[in-house]
């Protein structure tokens, strides 16, 4: 954990650290403590008084049919997100791992949209499928597809997972394309070989040898899927229409911002942290995390 | 091997066409609709060649702005976005070197509970401690300033982890050698570590610059005036108003410009950027 | 110019692990000091502490009449080459020899004159612009050398510098390393777990074991006449033969000391003091081996044979050692085949003996 050979000193150290752990402190720990003790309290319509409520808000939450609703929605989301993102990835990887010419350059052009802000990817897939003046719902239509996303619930819903996926499929593809790259061509050739034709061998040896990196981006993905579809939603969506894009982190920042109600959100924040805490264990736990490149 | 040839590689180069066509069109529509009118836009009538309103849209967004919802020029967003990005990116890794320097070559009493304590930072982003932290940036007066925007941001520990990492592959001979060549704390990381960590502190700026330009939520709630905008959350507000008003070109080309400067970094610097990602990660 | 003298040098480590155990060592002025010994024996961990990079838990280490305990290590005058060489990646061999004197202020004129000098002796100096990454192995070890010398100390320190090298490139730098220290006289303190560098190399020879000193002397010395088991073994290639002796043979042959009376022992026989010979020798000792594997290597022949019981009347004087495998060392290439009986004499003056516990030397 440490070296052997280090510096003698008796308060450097300290003055080294001391502004990461402030900035920590104040804007980290502060505000988490707060959340979990304001997830306790209940303040009235006016703003008031506030009364220490124990675990009040929480109950209400599990006994809210709409709070269950945005964390069926919310899993239904990520997975979705997850699944066409890293399918739609993995193919593209494997393609160009073969040795093509100009594979540099295909990494390059698949990679940029990881720097594109959710706002903007909102915006942009929002302009392209606007029912009135999007240029794909023309087609659309024009297949008989009644599209309206800003009517529809499950239109709208659809909208922001392939808007999500888009972003990440450049994640997904440089991770996948750097665990191709790590398994040995020997193991490749050997089961070629063996008598295994391109499929087969994908599915028996290729496939196998990636599973740390697809769990590793699965998580990744999931994680992705609670946070940074926020701003694809609310430039999008805004979580409508109705409630039909409304995921768990929309709905603390809805419920704490719009509607005033603060011990609800935090009760919300603390479970979110809860769910994100698992997430990250069962990573720690689980993957083998030697993804190289 | 063999079956590489023929019929399979043109397949491949295929389908990585199709694949790069589709995540690029919706990049494409909307530069081809900042360089469009209007009102073609709204009627649906869209051509997908470029117009020629290229100029005109640019010039007014960057420096005078929508005529109708936010009335402010974009280019002063993308300087508050660019100040934003480099306090987040520049202080992220001033922080984070020193501590995890202190952590990794000194000895010291509580040296493993401060570990602990910017390590489990890792754990949770900003989104789930967002009020309580817009109550405290807000009680220290920091609502609409750069630092207010910054700070929060800051607080994280993937940085520190990254250097630590990176110091215990550095052999311990080189401090030896640098003891006996008489550097003392100081010299020996600003002659020796520093320079060797230029590497792992680009990679590094690249990744954090991306995610600070990019910043969407915490910008939101704590900029109340318009000119401490952040390009994302003008972008927002520029749609905001019924869809009838909303000025397509103007937003498009703000977009376009929103999406430029992280764009580049990531293909100018492509090397330092998938290493900074893959580093990040572990 | 320095002494450097270890009194009674004592480490223990936090944990309670003693690495060092009482050390006395007394390196005489321009002396080539060779601590050798087995992985985990100390060694490094001496040196280390005369360099300063580690606590000195007892005892007294004093450099040229000055006691350094509690001396950082720049301000010891000493300058050390390290096993992976430790060079600066990101400065050039210029920058990396020149380092350690800038960081003590010294006029730039001067470092020029110093680098160029070393740089000089030791053939650098078409290099000193490069990067450590764009040298050989065998120049990146001239470099950490380089770096030792400009500063002109009073002691030099080696780390197993030359343990990174390809086999025929060691030797070279062995001898390179030998006539610069005759030619530089500067004290110097090197360790090795080679005990061919280590014979080759040493004034004085410190043998190490388990955190003791096993024996000093000059490396003859330890060679002819090994103070235990554990020197005997280890210096020396291929290592000497060791056999058990019951109390009446102790008593029968070595009547001379009187530590060795109705004692068990060990009997010492070097592989090279063997002859093979079909006679018995007088005071000496005759055994005989069935030949079980042999290696030419050119100049000699290694025959490892085994002893057996049978053959215990022949063998007769002084008697029935107990049965093991031996090695002989013989000039030239002319061996016997395997499987086949031979004998293997030594005369008396080539025997050594121990007490059994391996930690005395008797006297034959």
């Amino acid at each position: 954990m440490q070296k052997q050979s280090i510096f003698q000193s008796k308060l450097l150290p300290y003055a080294l650290v001391a502004p990461q752990l402030a900035i920590v402190l104040i804007f980290f720990y502060w505000p988490a403590a707060q959340a979990v003790l304001q997830s306790f309290l209940l303040q009235d319509a006016f703003g008031l008084s506030t009364s220490f409520v124990w675990f009040e808000n929480y109950v209400e939450l599990f006994k809210d049919p709409r709070y269950f609703e945005a964390v069926v929605r919310t899993f239904v989301f990520s997975f979705a997100i997850a699944f066409s993102s890293l399918s739609f990835a993995l193919l593209l990887a494997v393609m160009a791992d073969k040795p093509l010419r100009g594979g540099m350059v295909y990494r390059t052009l698949l990679i940029w949209p990881y720097a594109v802000a959710p706002p903007v990817v909102g915006v942009l897939w929002i302009f392209m499928l606007h029912p009135s003046l999007g240029v794909l719902s023309r087609y659309l239509r024009d297949l008989g597809i009644d599209w309206n996303p800003l009517l529809n619930g499950d239109q709208a819903a659809l909208l922001i997972i392939l808007a999500a996926a888009w972003k990440q499929v450049s994640y997904n593809f440089l991770f996948f394309l750097a665990g191709l790259q790590s398994i040995p061509k020997s193991v490749i050739e050997a089961a070629a070989i063996d008598g295994a034709r391109p499929m087969r061998r994908f599915w028996t040896v290729i496939f196998p040898l990636l599973s740390p990196t697809i769990f590793f981006l699965l998580v990744v993905n999931i994680v992705y899927a609670f946070f940074d579809t926020f701003g694809i939603i609310d430039t999008m969506t805004r979580g409508g229409p109705g409630k039909a894009t409304e995921t768990l982190v929309y709905k603390v920042y809805t419920d704490g911002l719009l509607g005033g109600n603060l011990g609800s959100s935090a009760a919300q924040s603390v479970i979110l942290m809860g769910i994100v805490i698992a997430l990250t264990a069962i990573q720690f736990r689980f993957v083998e995390r030697k993804v190289t490149y | 091997m063999v079956e590489h040839e023929g019929i399979q590689r043109y397949l491949a180069h295929a389908i990585l066409w199709i694949g790069i066509s589709v995540v690029a069109f919706p990049v494409y529509l909307a530069i081809v609709a900042s360089t469009q009118d209007n009102a073609v836009i709204a009627n649906g009538q869209m051509s997908l060649l470029p117009g020629g309103h290229f100029l005109q849209t640019y010039y007014q967004t960057i420096f005078v702005g929508t005529s109708g919802s936010t009335r402010e020029p974009v280019g002063n967003m993308m300087l508050n976005s660019l100040v934003m990005a480099l306090m987040i990116a520049v202080g992220k890794i001033a922080i984070s070197i020193i501590s995890a320097y202190a952590i990794v070559y000194f000895r010291f009493p509580f040296r493993m509970a401060m570990f602990w304590i910017i390590f489990i930072t890792l754990m949770l982003p900003v989104e789930v401690r967002i009020y309580p932290t817009y109550k405290i940036v807000a009680d220290l007066h920091l609502l609409d300033s750069y630092a207010g925007l910054s700070l929060p941001l800051i607080a994280s520990a993937t940085a520190t982890l990254l250097f630590r990492q990176f110091f215990m592959t550095v052999p311990d001979e080189l401090l030896e050698a640098s003891r006996i060549d008489g550097a003392g704390p100081f010299r020996f990381f600003w002659d020796t570590l520093l320079p060797l960590s230029r590497t792992n502190m680009a990679a590094l700026f690249v990744i954090l610059f991306i995610l600070g330009w990019n910043q969407y939520l915490w910008p939101l709630l704590i900029t109340t005036r318009d000119d401490m905008q952040t390009i994302q959350i003008g972008i927002r507000k520029m749609i905001t108003t019924t869809d009838a008003l909303t000025e397509w070109p103007v937003v498009m080309a703000t977009a376009v410009l929103a999406m430029l400067p992280p764009v580049f970094v990531v293909i100018a610097m492509q090397k330092l950027f998938v290493r900074g990602l893959v580093e990040t990660e572990k | 110019m320095a002494n450097v003298t270890l009194r009674n040098v004592h480490k223990t480590y936090p944990g309670g692990f003693e690495a060092i155990k009482g050390v006395d060592v007394d390196v005489g002025d321009g002396q080539f000091c060779v601590l050798v010994g087995p992985s985990g024996c100390g060694k490094s961990t001496l040196l280390r502490m005369v360099a300063g990079l580690e606590t000195v838990t007892g005892g007294e280490i004093d450099i040229g009449g000055r006691v350094v305990n509690q001396i950082e290590p720049a301000d010891r005058d000493i300058a050390m080459v390290f096993q992976n060489y430790a060079l600066y990646p990101h400065m050039s061999v210029y920058n990396n020899m020149a380092y350690g004197l800038r960081n003590r202020g010294m006029a730039e004129t001067e470092i020029k004159t110093r680098v160029e000098e070393a740089a000089r002796i030791l053939e650098l100096a078409p290099m000193l612009e490069r990067k450590p990454r764009q040298l050989s192995g065998g120049q990146r070890q001239r470099v950490a050398m380089g770096r030792a010398i400009v500063r002109q100390p009073k002691v030099f320190l080696f780390d197993e510098p030359l343990s990174n090298l390809d086999a025929k490139l060691r030797i070279a730098m062995r001898v390179e390393i030998r006539k610069l220290q005759r030619r530089l006289q500067t004290t110097s303190i090197y360790v090795t777990h080679d005990q061919l560098e280590a014979m080759t190399l040493a004034d004085i020879l410190v043998v190490m074991n388990g955190g003791r000193v096993e024996q000093i002397g000059n490396p003859l010395e330890i060679y002819q006449k090994p103070a235990t088991t554990f020197v005997a073994s280890f210096i020396g290639a291929p290592p000497m033969n060791l056999m058990p002796l019951r109390p009446d043979e102790t008593k029968s042959r070595f009547a001379g000391d009187s530590r060795a009376n109705g004692k068990a022992g060990i009997l010492g026989i070097r592989p090279e003091d063997f002859v093979i010979s079909h006679e018995t020798i007088a005071g000496g000792v005759a055994l005989d081996l069935t030949v079980e594997a042999i290696e030419r290597v050119g100049a000699e022949t290694f025959i490892y044979g085994a002893r057996q019981h049978e053959e215990q009347g022949i063998a007769a004087n002084p008697g029935d050692l107990p049965p093991g495998e031996l090695i002989v060392r013989i000039p030239g290439a002319i061996a016997p085949a395997i499987g086949e009986r031979i004998r293997a004499i030594a005369p008396r003056e080539k025997l050594h003996l121990f007490s059994a516990d391996g930690r005395t030397r008797l006297e034959a």
